[in-house]
Formats: structure tokens, C-alpha cells, sequence
């Protein structure tokens, strides 16, 4: 792809300068992205781990080892957490900051400054998240609905808070990525050839910025609601409860794509480089990026088909909604078709793409449940809800982030990790997901409400399966993390270009020098064209 | 004041489906549609996951690695396939979109003929009174009292078989759901303002409710129970769930407060001494109260049974005849106990 091929002696970024100062204070894009690697992984882990313990609890149908109030703060934050401290950060501020320059041949992001603040900025909400915890913890839900969250005496201000000035880390990270696209890009490098990944960021940087206001006004007027008393969204003081919902969902329904679009970006990736193929349909990829960008800002709505919204506003939502799952299915037979005549070589990162597709379609399909108005009514508040938004987030954005992990981690630390562990890891994660959140779309079509703490005796069967399903999910996850943590340890020096890409990443040193580039490479064709087509076939 | 929350264990309703992988039962007009296009989109969705991922498995089978010398297929994109696979699942959406908007707009508009009853939700309770059986809320048991510890009782929604209900339900604190997973109903009950819910149940039993918005603590107990019955045997069970009694080991002034809170004294009397549109009942049992027509009296027995049966026979100063008379609908001990409760207010 580009005519860069200098052998570098300079010393990789890793090792240009010494100590810990030089990470604190670094502007190096690539440094950045693994700082914030590093933190959204470990509140992945705390998260998670909560995670197990509600399903432990759940594992009998009465009360077992948690009260009601410890069971509902751990929900609370365990899906506070997940959301904001590492699903929306993961991908575009950690996996997205270190490749979005590399990709576009750029020196660095276009504010470098401004992205060492948006990561000091998110440090500060995730000090203040955790703070809840001593002050009294929060028992709201991640969703904050009012008037619940008005009148409960939980730590519900500073939560609020921290969330609110998460929301500044995303809106500058997500300003930063966009000028960066427009203004950064090397010469030879079109829109047209961008790699897919490049699209996703770009396009998820757009709905961070235009979204994340929405509910940085919203939690303020919480606040303003709660510490001056005037009535906004408590009925007990003239406001409305459901107009927080309203407010809430507009943003965070465009939040669920700043949380996926990254993932399918690094899906594009994956399958082409490990299939050597083209992309099949790189433009209907890129605009369906842009398009469920734009229509995911219309479709707040179909959270509260029950919510007493009017039955007119709920069958507009419900259209535009299915609207959506078009551009969506456009992506996924994409990617299909993207191995159609393909040199598959089933490398861990390749595993963790093809797992995408399983679990990435299941959660797609089950949404059209939900969308549907009528059949909505039985499940909305089920854990059908819980099972279809896990298979969507941690199907979908979680194993592409494992499996960009995979992918990237030699570029990023210049080491392999053991191949047959990362397998492995990839069947576990397979299987545990599949046990734990399969069975909830029985559970939820079975009537099991979401957040119970304590449930009919009739669910105890497939709650067990659930339970025993998310151990070996957290097993899978721990292997995970012990393959890399030896590769980067024990691991063989990885070559340049492992995987034989032709994106610009590829197309320097690994670990890449501290400037990415001696030379700005100029670029002739696209991050999809691999040596192993045959383009001449094409011509009989 | 009325009973306490019930865990899940104890709701005692017997299990909807006999397998936990099976639909549940269709107890309900819409129980029967829902499951209809329910089935519909899984049947879709399987044909969906079957072509989708038997194409990938297919894939990854034959175009696995064999040499290094592989060469790949050069197709980057086909416009016919592309509309084709966005035009068709577009007209299946179109469809599933129309179905069950038509089924929600029926499920939105409640029948003329429709019986009310009315739902209140609060932490962590629900209230259920009909209005054509003014009395108490309908807790499970009635009658038989002495076969349920008191604070283990069920709100208890009864439902004649094959009329339309509807439910208008409000919150009194935060937002709650109402949800009867065997009817496929469910709506948000929101303080401040009315919702409504309305269905047919078409199977006799009884049937689980719950609360399906995170409404706090105990949000999982707050469970209450539908249960259906014929037509005949409907009217008589209600009317006795909601008549009022005197409880075993309850005592007068308990019993009085109950009935405090469910004629609506509360809505005009307060016990802390506020005026609102009568007197608080506040220090009221043994004053001497200036009427309007000059005389005073102390307030005695006789004095508050006459102001219940007639309570414009003598008005106090300063406020103007707004009670309704409760003759006929409060009995003698009742209005004993009555009595009894605002002895107690000193
Ligand atoms: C619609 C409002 C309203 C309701 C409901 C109502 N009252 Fe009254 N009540 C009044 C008003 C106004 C007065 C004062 C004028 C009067 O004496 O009639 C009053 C007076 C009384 C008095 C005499 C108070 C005094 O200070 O001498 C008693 C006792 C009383 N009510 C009992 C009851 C009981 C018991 C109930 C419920 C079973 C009830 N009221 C329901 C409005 C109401
Ligand atoms: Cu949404
Ligand atoms: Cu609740």
C-alpha cells in the first residue's frame, strides 16, 4: 500500500523515553491509547466480577449472600460502570487512539494536548464513580429514571457527576478524532481509502460529539432537581418523570452505536486480513456506518413503547427502528461474503471475528422483537431486554475488542502471545456467552422481570444455567488475560507485519517509533488490495 | 398499613408452563395474538441464522488455508446481490412493522363495555379496588383469614372470564409496572398521572403479576396476583374480598384506621393537627367545639357518630358543609371503630 520500507533504528515509543513521568505527561498517541487501554481493562474486570456475583446470587431463587440493597447497588454499578467506564471508552479512546493515526499515516492525532486532558478528564469521572461506593453507593440503575433518582438517598450527585464529566472526555476525544480524520490524512489516502475501521471511529466521533451534550444537560437538570428543589422531572414538585426518559434515551440510545460502530470497524479488518480478501461492498460498510449514525438519533423512543408516550410516538419509533436493522444486515452479509473465495487462517483474532458473526447476528435478529411494538409490550423489562442488549454489547463490541486486541497486540507491545491459548480463550468465551445470555431470552419470554434479586421458583432451572454458563465466560476472559499478560512477558518478538496487512499500521515498525513514520508515506491504493488476489481472474 | 411486601417464593401462584423452554400460557385475548407473530419472527429469524451462519460455516470450511500460494477471489462488490439482500428483508421488516402495529393499537384501545378497576402502585405494594365494590382493597384469602399470616397477603386482582377489564393505575411515589406475564400485558404505572391497560382473560387461574420498573429495595416482592374466574362466581367473590371486617387480634383503633384510609376521611381530616377541608382529627375527642350556629358541645361518642351520619346536622365554626353522609355505608362497628381511632389522635 504505501512505498515505506525503512529499517528503523530508532527505539520504539515503548522505550523512547523512560519512567513513569514520561507516561504521565506523554502526548503520544499511541502512549495515550495505552493508558486508557489499560484503565477501561481493568474497570472491564471490576465490572465484570460484579457481574459474577450477581449471578451467584441468582443462582437459588430466594435471598442467598446479598440484601436486597447490596444486590441493587451492584447492578447499578455494574452496568454504570461497564457503560460508561469501559464499553464507550474501550474501542474508540483506547483501541481508536492508537490506531486512528497510524492508519491515516498521520504523525499524530490532530490535538495531542487535548488528548492527554480527555484522558485525565475520564480518570477523574472514574475517581468519582468509584467514590459512590464510600458515599453511600447508588441503587439507581444505570439508567438514573426519575423520580426514583430524585428522591432515593443514594450518592445519586456525585454519580451524576462523574458521569457528566465522563460525558467532556468523550465529546473531546470524539472532537479530536474528527478533525483528525478530515485534516490528518496522508497524501494518497481518499475517503474512499480509509480503511473500514477509520469509518466506524469516524462515524461514532460524530454521535460523541452531537449526543453526549444531550445527557450532560440531562444529568445537570438532575442535579439542579435535586439539590435546589425545583421541579423538572419529580411529579411531586410539578415535573415529569417520563420527559427524563425522553432526554435519557436520546442520548443514550445513539451511545448504543458509539459503543458497537467501533466494533463492526474492527470486524472489517479482521476478516479481510485473515481471509486475504477484499472487502465485499466497502461502500455500503462505510455509508451504513454513516447512515445508522444518523438514524440512531430517531429511534429513541422504542425504550418506552409502555411508558404512556403517546401509541402514535410509539409506532413512528417503531418504524424508524426497523429502519435501522437494514443498514445493519447490509453489514453482516457483507462480512459474509467477505470469505467467499478466500485463504482463511483461523488465528485467534480470526476466531474472536467469526464468533462476532454468531453472537453479532443473534443479538441483530432478537432486536426485531423488540422493535415491534405488540410483541414489545410482553418482553420490554425481561430478561429477554437483558439477554439481547448483552448479546449486541459484549457480542458485538466485546469480542471485536478482544479480537482487535488480539489482532493489534503485536503492533502495540512487539510480542506474540501463545496462539493455542488464545484459541481457547475463544471457545470458552464462545460457549460461557452463549450459556449465560441464551438462556435469558427464555427467561425473558417466560415473563422474568430484569433487576430481581429474588425470583419465582419456576425460573430457578434456566437462571442455574445462566449462572453456571457466566463462570465459564469469566474463565474464558481470565485465560484471555493470562495469554497476553505472558505474551507480553514470555512472548517471541513479533515480526513487523505478522499478519500481513497493508493498512499504513502495518507499514512501520512494531512496536512503532515514537513519530510512527520516518517518512510520510504516500499512499497508491487500497488498505483492502493483498498480494494474494487475483485481480487477473477477474478479467476472463 | 396494608400488607407488607411478598418475597417471590412465597406468592404461591403455581408455575405458567410446564416446561421452562415453553411459551406460556394464552390466558388472555392478546396472549393468543402476540404468540402468533411471536412465532412468526422466530420463525424468520431461524431461516435468518440458518442461511446466515450456514453460509459462514460453509466459508470457513472451503476457503480455509491451504498453501501459502492461495490466490483469493478478487470480487470487492456486486450491485445486484447488494440491493437484493437490502430490498428483501426490508419488505419481511415492512411486514412484522405493520402486524404488530395493528395488534398494538388494539391492545391501546380498551372496548366501551369494559369493566374499571383500578391499580395503585407504591413501594412495594399493589392496591386493587373496584369501583362498583366500594370497600377494601382485595387481599388473596378472603374470608378465610385465619389460613394466612397478615403480613403475607396478596393484593389480589380477581377478573371474570371472557369480559374485557381495563386498569387505570397510578403511582403514589416513583414509577412502577404493571406486567401479568400470562396475559402479555404490561404499562408503566407513573406518578402524577393515569395509566391504562385493558385485556380479556379467556383461561380460569391464577396467574403471577409483577412489578417490571426498578422501583427500589424491595422492587422483586412487589408481586400481587390476577386470578380469573367465571362470570357467575365473579361479582359475589369480589364483593367479599372487599368487604370490610374486623381482623382477628386487631384492635378497634387499627381497624378504625384502616377505615380511615380507605373511605377517604384522609383526603379532608389530617392527624397533625393541618386544617384541610375539615378539622384534624388532632386533640378532636373531648374539645368543646364552636358550631355554626353559636352553640358549642363537646365532642363525644354521640357527637362524632352523628357528624359521620349526619354531617350537616351541626356544622363547626369556621368551615363550610362539604362532608358526604356515611349512612348506609359505614356499619355500627365501624363506626365504632371509627371512633375508637379518633380517641386515639390526641
Ligand atoms: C369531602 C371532605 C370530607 C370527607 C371525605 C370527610 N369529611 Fe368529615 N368533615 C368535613 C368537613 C368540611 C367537616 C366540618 C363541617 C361539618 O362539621 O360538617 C367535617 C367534620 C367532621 C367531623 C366533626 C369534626 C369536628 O371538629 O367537630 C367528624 C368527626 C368527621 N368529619 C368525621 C369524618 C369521617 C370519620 C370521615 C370518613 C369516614 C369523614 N369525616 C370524611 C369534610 C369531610
Ligand atoms: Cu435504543
Ligand atoms: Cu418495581
Amino acid at each position: 500500500m504505501s512505498n515505506q520500507t525503512h529499517d528503523s533504528v530508532e527505539p520504539s515509543y515503548l522505550v523512547a523515553k523512560k519512567g513513569l513521568l514520561s507516561w504521565l505527561i506523554t502526548v503520544d498517541h499511541k502512549r495515550i491509547g495505552l493508558m486508557y487501554l489499560v484503565a477501561t481493562l481493568f474497570f472491564f474486570m471490576v465490572a465484570g466480577l460484579l457481574a459474577i456475583l450477581l449471578r451467584t446470587e441468582l443462582f437459588t431463587p430466594g435471598q442467598d449472600f446479598m440484601s436486597a440493597q447490596t444486590y441493587n447497588q451492584v447492578f447499578t454499578l455494574h452496568g454504570a460502570i461497564m457503560v460508561f467506564l469501559f464499553i464507550i471508552p474501550s474501542v474508540p479512546a483506547a483501541m481508536g487512539n492508537f490506531l486512528l493515526p497510524l492508519m491515516l499515516g498521520a504523525r499524530d492525532v490532530a490535538f495531542p494536548k487535548l488528548n492527554l486532558l480527555s484522558f485525565y478528564i475520564y480518570c477523574i469521572a472514574a475517581v468519582m464513580l468509584v467514590l459512590t461506593l464510600v458515599m453511600g453507593s447508588l441503587d439507581t440503575g444505570w439508567t438514573f429514571y426519575t423520580p426514583y433518582s430524585s428522591t432515593t438517598g443514594t450518592a445519586v450527585i456525585m454519580a451524576t457527576l462523574g458521569v457528566f464529566i465522563a460525558g467532556f472526555s468523550s465529546i473531546l476525544t470524539g472532537l479530536n478524532f474528527v478533525v483528525t480524520v478530515h485534516k490528518m490524512r496522508a497524501p494518497g489516502v481518499t475517503w474512499n481509502r480509509m480503511p473500514l475501521m477509520i469509518w466506524a471511529i469516524y462515524a461514532t466521533a460524530l454521535i460523541q460529539v452531537l449526543a453526549t451534550p444531550i445527557l450532560a444537560i440531562t444529568l445537570m437538570l438532575l442535579c439542579i432537581e435535586r439539590v435546589l428543589s425545583i421541579g423538572i422531572f419529580d411529579p411531586a414538585l410539578g415535573g415529569d418523570p417520563v420527559l427524563f426518559q425522553h432526554f435519557f434515551w436520546f442520548y443514550s440510545h445513539p451511545a448504543v452505536y458509539i459503543m458497537v460502530l467501533p466494533g463492526f470497524g474492527i470486524v472489517s479488518e479482521l476478516i479481510t486480513v485473515h481471509s486475504r480478501k477484499h472487502i465485499f461492498g466497502y461502500r455500503a460498510i462505510a455509508l451504513s456506518s454513516v447512515a445508522i449514525a444518523v438514524i440512531s438519533f430517531l429511534v429513541w423512543g422504542h425504550h418506552m413503547f409502555v411508558s404512556g408516550q403517546s401509541e402514535l410516538a410509539g409506532v413512528v419509533f417503531s418504524f424508524i427502528t426497523f429502519a435501522v436493522a437494514v443498514p445493519t444486515a447490509i453489514k453482516v452479509l457483507s462480512w459474509v461474503a467477505t470469505l467467499y473465495g478466500g485463504s482463511i487462517r483461523y488465528t485467534t483474532p480470526m476466531w474472536y471475528a467469526m464468533i462476532f458473526l454468531w453472537t453479532f447476528t443473534v443479538g441483530g435478529l432478537t432486536g426485531l422483537y423488540l422493535s415491534t411494538l405488540s410483541t414489545d409490550v410482553h418482553l420490554h423489562d425481561t430478561y429477554f431486554v437483558v439477554a439481547h442488549f448483552h448479546y449486541v454489547m459484549v457480542g458485538g463490541t466485546v469480542i471485536a475488542f478482544l479480537g482487535g486486541l488480539f489482532h493489534w497486540f503485536p503492533k502495540m507491545f512487539g510480542r506474540m502471545y501463545n496462539e493455542r491459548a488464545g484459541a481457547i480463550s475463544a471457545l470458552l468465551v464462545f460457549i460461557g456467552f452463549n450459556v449465560t445470555f441464551g438462556t435469558q431470552f427464555f427467561l425473558g419470554h417466560q415473563g422474568m422481570p430484569r433487576r430481581y434479586y429474588a425470583y419465582l421458583p419456576e425460573y430457578e432451572y434456566l437462571h442455574q444455567i445462566s449462572t453456571v454458563g457466566s463462570w465459564v465466560l469469566a474463565a474464558g476472559l481470565f485465560l484471555v488475560l493470562f495469554t497476553l499478560l505472558a505474551g507480553l512477558k514470555f512472548g517471541k518478538h513479533a515480526p513487523a507485519n505478522p499478519w500481513g496487512g497493508v493498512s499504513l499500521e502495518w507499514h512501520t515498525a512494531t512496536p512503532p517509533i515514537e513519530h510512527n513514520f520516518h517518512h510520510i508515506p504516500h499512499v497508491e491504493s487500497g488498505p483492502y488490495d493483498f498480494p494474494e488476489i487475483d485481480w487477473d481472474s477477474a478479467k476472463h | 398499613m396494608i400488607a407488607t411486601f411478598i418475597p417471590p417464593d412465597k406468592l404461591g401462584t403455581p408455575p405458567m408452563s410446564e416446561s421452562p423452554w415453553a411459551l406460556l400460557p394464552t390466558a388472555s385475548n392478546h396472549a393468543a395474538a402476540l404468540d402468533t407473530l411471536y412465532v412468526f419472527i422466530t420463525i424468520l429469524c431461524v431461516i435468518s441464522m440458518i442461511l446466515i451462519i450456514g453460509a459462514q460455516l460453509y466459508f470457513m470450511v472451503k476457503y480455509r488455508k491451504r498453501s501459502d500460494n492461495d490466490r483469493t477471489n478478487p470480487i470487492t462488490h456486486n450491485t445486484k446481490l447488494e440491493i437484493g439482500w437490502s430490498v428483501i428483508p426490508s419488505l419481511f421488516l415492512i411486514v412484522i412493522f405493520v402486524w404488530g402495529e395493528v395488534q398494538f393499537m388494539d391492545m391501546s384501545s380498551p372496548p366501551a363495555n369494559a369493566i374499571d378497576v383500578r391499580i395503585t402502585g407504591q413501594k412495594w405494594q399493589w392496591t386493587v379496588a373496584y369501583p362498583q365494590f366500594p370497600g377494601g382493597p382485595s387481599l388473596s384469602c378472603p374470608g378465610n383469614a385465619a389460613d394466612c399470616e397478615p403480613t403475607e397477603k396478596t393484593p389480589t386482582l380477581y377478573v371474570p372470564l371472557n369480559e374485557p377489564v381495563r386498569l387505570t393505575m397510578n403511582s403514589v411515589d416513583v414509577i412502577h409496572s404493571f406486567y401479568i406475564p400470562a396475559f402479555r400485558v404490561k404499562k408503566d404505572v407513573v406518578p402524577g398521572r393515569y395509566s391504562n391497560l385493558w385485556f380479556t382473560a379467556i383461561e380460569e387461574g391464577e396467574f403471577p403479576v409483577f412489578c417490571t420498573e426498578y422501583c427500589g429495595d424491595e422492587h422483586s416482592s412487589m408481586l400481587a396476583k390476577v386470578i380469573v374466574l367465571p362470570k357467575s362466581e365473579w361479582a359475589a367473590t369480589v364483593k367479599k374480598a372487599t368487604e370490610l371486617k374486623l381482623e382477628e387480634g386487631e384492635t378497634m383503633a387499627h381497624y378504625g384506621e384502616r377505615l380511615y384510609g380507605i373511605n377517604g376521611c384522609a383526603a379532608c381530616h389530617t392527624l397533625d393537627g393541618e386544617t384541610k377541608v375539615g378539622p384534624s382529627f388532632k386533640g378532636l375527642y373531648g374539645r368543646t367545639e364552636q358550631l355554626s350556629d353559636g352553640s358549642s358541645l363537646a365532642a363525644d361518642d354521640n357527637y362524632i357518630r352523628e357528624s359521620i351520619l349526619e354531617p350537616n346536622a351541626k356544622v363547626v365554626a369556621g368551615y363550610s358543609p362539604q362532608m358526604p353522609s356515611f349512612q348506609g355505608k359505614l356499619k355500627d362497628e365501624q363506626i365504632t371503630a371509627l371512633i375508637e381511632f379518633i380517641k386515639a389522635q390526641k
